[in-house]
């Protein structure tokens, strides 16, 4: 009758979830959310964390009152007699479990908004960086049924199901789609925004250091959504630099046929280009 | 002649593979059974006389049960589906277009075919008992809303077997959903099943609203409203507002999809998210339409188990009331990834947390009710007691969701779907399971047996957390819903297994149920007294099942726990000895809620498949039906003393 065995599962796994969260668990791989490589992923993060101990707090305490009540008033056959006192209510009691619940969202709440208006602003960005690449870069991202295409409009370059970007620059992301809905998320740099026709979004998102992330839609969007992912390789700020020159001098132009074939609901592999407009 | 084998072939789908051959052999056997049964024992008449005529809540209550079993069934295997093609990465069990199909019919059928006729089930089964009238204020409507739901549902569940079903997820956010990315009839079966079972569920919220609000036995005032009844009223408040938002949007999506319009489309104007917008305005609404009954459920279950009054009512009521206000301000958050300035995404943000403040205080009366009570553990009770801890996960993790840059990164993920799943199996399935134990010889006068009971408790709660706690996880991980198949290397393939075992355990539990209920069909201990859990609430004085007209005598209640009260002063339910009976006005059966709702079931076909010549058949009848009514004069008759004696008498109550 005790419901203990599960009680003990649960909170082993909680335990291991709390401990696995704090040593970061470094592999951006496996837990992309919880091993932020970026100043945006990591506010996000930490709000998580500090929102999970809250509740963890709320959690223990509930579970030690749950437990104690239903194991001290159960029904025993030696008291079997007893007659439970008919109790209307006690104010003072009332009262507490109102205010601590307040003061809990309270305590949630300033952190929540205060990270909510900053992530709207872009990261900050090192002197030396942007002197290379400049304070920031904007890349338009448009989703296709079901492929990701990244337009460079400063450096009039496009590519598909991948991006390049360099790395300790915040990248202010144009999101908008030319069909149904989706999301862009890349878990380990940042959280996810809408793409939705004839809408543009913005989304910051900066990574530390140089390195490859997992990218994809989150939003469902028809039969091929589930493989609708792309890369983020970040790059130093040279090496982007020196991309960005490659392929403007040796990718092809977008052709006509081929931004048919990207805007043809299906699956294609990773593209580039070096023009924006078709010709 | 090739042509029109190759229409019905697709039409029927018969080129889609086993699953649906196999559905089809299953549909009719199933059919040819039922018809075989009704005819060999001579049951048509019984059907029609009885139930599909009836106008009696108790009645109406017992066909909602059941259909939410059967859809509890349906979409409980759409999910056993979707688990067993999630099991392992790069599963080839289910394509993508049978995926995309199930999960969209999985959680429309669960939130909207079983969860509202569940809870729908109870208004009928309790309430007019409870508050000591004879029916609700429209039986007639009533029996509308039950077989609009009815046959919505049916037409809804055809889409698997004719045409497709839809495909756009249960939320059918355009502009996928739009004509131009999703041909084919089925997201119209999606459109025209949920409004027209949502015209029944306005109905619903209108009876039960009145209901309450005129038909109190004298002497029960809104403050010693049973702790269900209570609840049962602010949902219906909700459904009032929250419904026609609903009904609008559909309408709006469905004459893009039929006439061509542009309301959500990608051109020619349109605004998908302000679908998104009106879906929310209904959607969040909604959640509390099916929790706060749960709520109400628990509350007499734990009080009548503790044997003890409910602690702190007021607080309970009001905690209920600001929910029911809350609910309305929170839509925003199922888009905080839309756009919405910082402003817009703090108030929403913050207003979703307020509601854990309500929800709060409910947990801590819950637990003061069984604190110094004397605690039995009869299944209802299990299932109550097992809600808190559940309940518990779900809801603060609804918490943590409710912070807008935390929710960018569990948006859509499997953090999500792990915590609506807790707070919709932990809040309203096992709200709705207590309540199947606890008014079970209420609604058929068996009791359920109690060891199948324990069983179907541990395997169910056990199996649910397995399947669902290793989602937070997934989500962490960065898998996102609807996907339906997932490459190997990100380390999510044992936790999907071990979600799946989790998902057959619960399959088994199920399956335990609905054991329990056949066998205490048969074997089950009969419930004599109608008060078999020394209940508190004017259900538990009369006999189980109640007598056609409820109460003999309309009793006079004195104060809160009106039966609890009746029973300490040594009273009757009929009042003092030698008040003489009076005969009593009920209203008459009618066959044509069934006859109307059907006409809108072909209606609803003729939108479907655009034959609008059937569409105007069906209108035209729906019509001719509403005209009959209009000049019905003889609608009610009246029992006779003597009929009431004999009654009562059988009952002991003379």
């Amino acid at each position: 009758m005790k419901p203990k065995g599960r009680r003990v599962g649960g909170l082993i796994a909680l335990i291991g979830f709390t401990v696995l969260a704090l040593t970061g668990c470094d592999s951006p791989k496996y837990w992309p959310v919880l091993s932020p490589q970026g100043p945006v992923a990591r506010s996000e993060y930490y709000l998580i964390i500090y929102s999970f101990i809250l509740m963890l707090l709320v959690v223990l305490a509930v579970f030690i009152l749950f437990f104690w009540v239903i194991i001290k008033y159960r029904a025993r056959p030696d008291n079997a007699d007893y007659v439970p006192p008919e109790i209307e209510g006690n104010a003072k009691l009332e009262t507490l479990w109102t205010v601590i619940p307040i003061l809990v969202v309270i305590a949630l709440a300033i952190p929540t908004v205060a990270v909510t208006y900053k992530l709207v602003y872009p990261p900050k960005v090192e002197a030396a960086t942007a002197k290379v690449v400049g304070k920031s870069i904007t890349i338009d991202v448009i989703s296709e049924q079901w492929k990701w295409v990244f337009k460079y409009p400063a450096q009039n370059i496009e590519t598909v199901n991948y991006v390049n970007i360099p790395a300790g620059v915040p990248v202010d992301f144009e999101l908008t789609s030319s069909g149904p809905m989706n999301t862009f998320w890349v878990p380990a740099l940042g959280g996810m925004e809408f793409t939705m026709p004839h809408m543009n979004l913005k989304l910051w998102l900066e990574a530390d250091h140089p390195g490859s992330y997992l990218g994809r839609s989150a939003q469902y969007s028809g039969r091929g959504f589930a493989n609708m992912t792309f890369t983020v390789n970040a790059l130093s700020p040279t090496d982007f630099e020196n991309w960005v020159k490659s392929v403007q001098q040796t990718a092809p132009k977008l052709t006509q046929q081929a931004a048919a074939q990207i805007n043809k609901p299906g699956l294609i592999g990773k593209l580039t280009f070096s023009s924006t407009t078709p010709e | 002649m090739h042509g029109v084998v190759n229409w019905a072939v697709h039409f029927f789908m018969l080129d889609e593979g086993p699953l649906i051959w196999l559905s089809d052999f299953l549909i009719i056997c199933a059919s040819l059974g039922i018809l075989a049964v009704l005819t060999k024992f001579r049951l048509w008449k019984w059907l029609w006389d009885e139930w599909l005529t009836t106008v009696d809540h108790k009645k109406i209550g017992i066909m909602y049960m059941i259909a939410a079993i059967l859809m509890l069934f349906r979409g409980g295997t759409d999910g056993l589906l979707m688990r067993a093609q999630l099991a392992w990465p790069n599963m080839h069990f289910l394509n993508a277009d049978h995926y995309d199909q199930i999960f969209t019919t999985h959680g429309t059928i669960m939130i909207l075919f079983m969860a509202m006729p569940a809870i729908i089930g109870f208004f009928n089964v309790a309430v007019p008992l409870q508050i000591g009238c004879r029916d609700v204020a429209f039986p007639y409507l009533n029996a509308i809303s039950f077989w609009l739901f009815f046959f919505a549902a049916l037409l809804f569940n055809l889409s698997f077997v004719v045409g497709g079903s839809p495909d756009g997820g249960w939320t059918s956010y355009p502009p996928y959903v739009e004509n131009q990315f999703d041909p084919g009839p089925g997201e119209n079966y999606y459109l025209v099943a949920l409004s027209i079972t949502g015209i029944g569920t306005i109905a619903t919220g209108i009876n039960f609203l009145v209901t309450i609000l005129r038909m109190r036995a004298p002497g029960m005032t809104f403050m010693r409203l049973p702790m269900f009844t209570w609840s049962v009223f602010v949902t219906s408040v909700i459904i009032l507002f929250a419904f026609p938002v609903l009904a609008v949007a559909l309408a709006l999506l469905l004459i893009d999809r039929d006439f061509g319009s542009h309301f959500f489309t990608v051109d020619g104007g349109g605004a998908p998210m302000q679908y998104v917008n009106l879906f929310w305005f209904w959607g969040h609404p909604e959640v509390y339409i099916v929790i706060l009954p749960a709520f109400g459920i628990f509350s007499e279950v734990i009080s009548t188990f503790s044997h003890k009054r409910i602690f702190g009512y007021s607080a309970m009521v009001v905690s209920m009331v600001a929910i029911a206000i809350l609910s309305f301000i929170t839509w925003v958050h199922h888009f905080f990834t839309m756009g919405a300035g910082p402003g817009v995404n703090s108030f929403f943000g913050v207003s979703t947390m307020a509601i854990a403040i309500p929800t709060g205080v409910k947990v801590f009366n819950w637990l003061f009710t069984m604190h110094k009570g004397r605690i039995e553990f009869k299944t209802a009770m299990l299932w109550a007691i097992g809600f808190i801890p559940n309940f518990l996960i779900g809801g603060l993790t609804g918490v943590m969701l409710a912070v807008p840059p935390a929710d960018y990164q569990y948006h859509n993920s499997y953090f999500l779907i792990a915590h609506f799943h807790y707070v919709l199996i932990g809040g309203t399935v096992f709200g709705v399971f207590a309540g199947l134990y606890y008014w079970w010889p209420k609604m058929f006068g068996v009791l359920l047996n109690e060891k199948l009971g324990r069983w179907h408790f541990w395997t169910f709660m056990i199996g649910f957390n397995v399947c669902f706690f290793p989602q937070f996880f997934l989500g962490f991980m960065g898998m996102t819903r609807r996907m339906y198949t997932y490459p190997a290397g990100y380390g999510w393939g044992v936790v999907n297994l071990i979600s799946t075992i989790g998902a057959f355990l619960m399959g088994v539990g199920f399956i335990i149920l609905v054991y329990n209920i056949l066998w205490s069909a048969r074997y089950g201990e009969r419930d004599v007294t109608g008060d078999p859990w020394d209940g508190r609430t004017l259900e538990w004085a009369t006999t189980s099942p109640a007598p056609h007209y409820n109460f003999a005598i309309i009793p006079t209640v004195k104060g809160r726990d009106a039966w609890w009260l009746m029973k300490q002063n040594g009273e009757s339910i009929n009042g003092p000895k030698g008040v003489p009976f009076r005969p009593i006005h009920m209203p008459n059966n009618s066959g044509r809620p069934f006859i109307m709702s059907l006409f809108f079931f072909i209606l609803g076909a003729g939108f479907v498949f655009q034959w609008w010549i059937l569409a105007i058949i069906g209108f035209v009848g729906v019509l001719v039906c509403m005209a009959q009514r209009s000049f019905e004069y003889d609608d009610s008759h009246y029992i006779p003393v003597e009929e009431i004696e004999k009654t009562e008498a059988a009952a002991g109550r003379l």
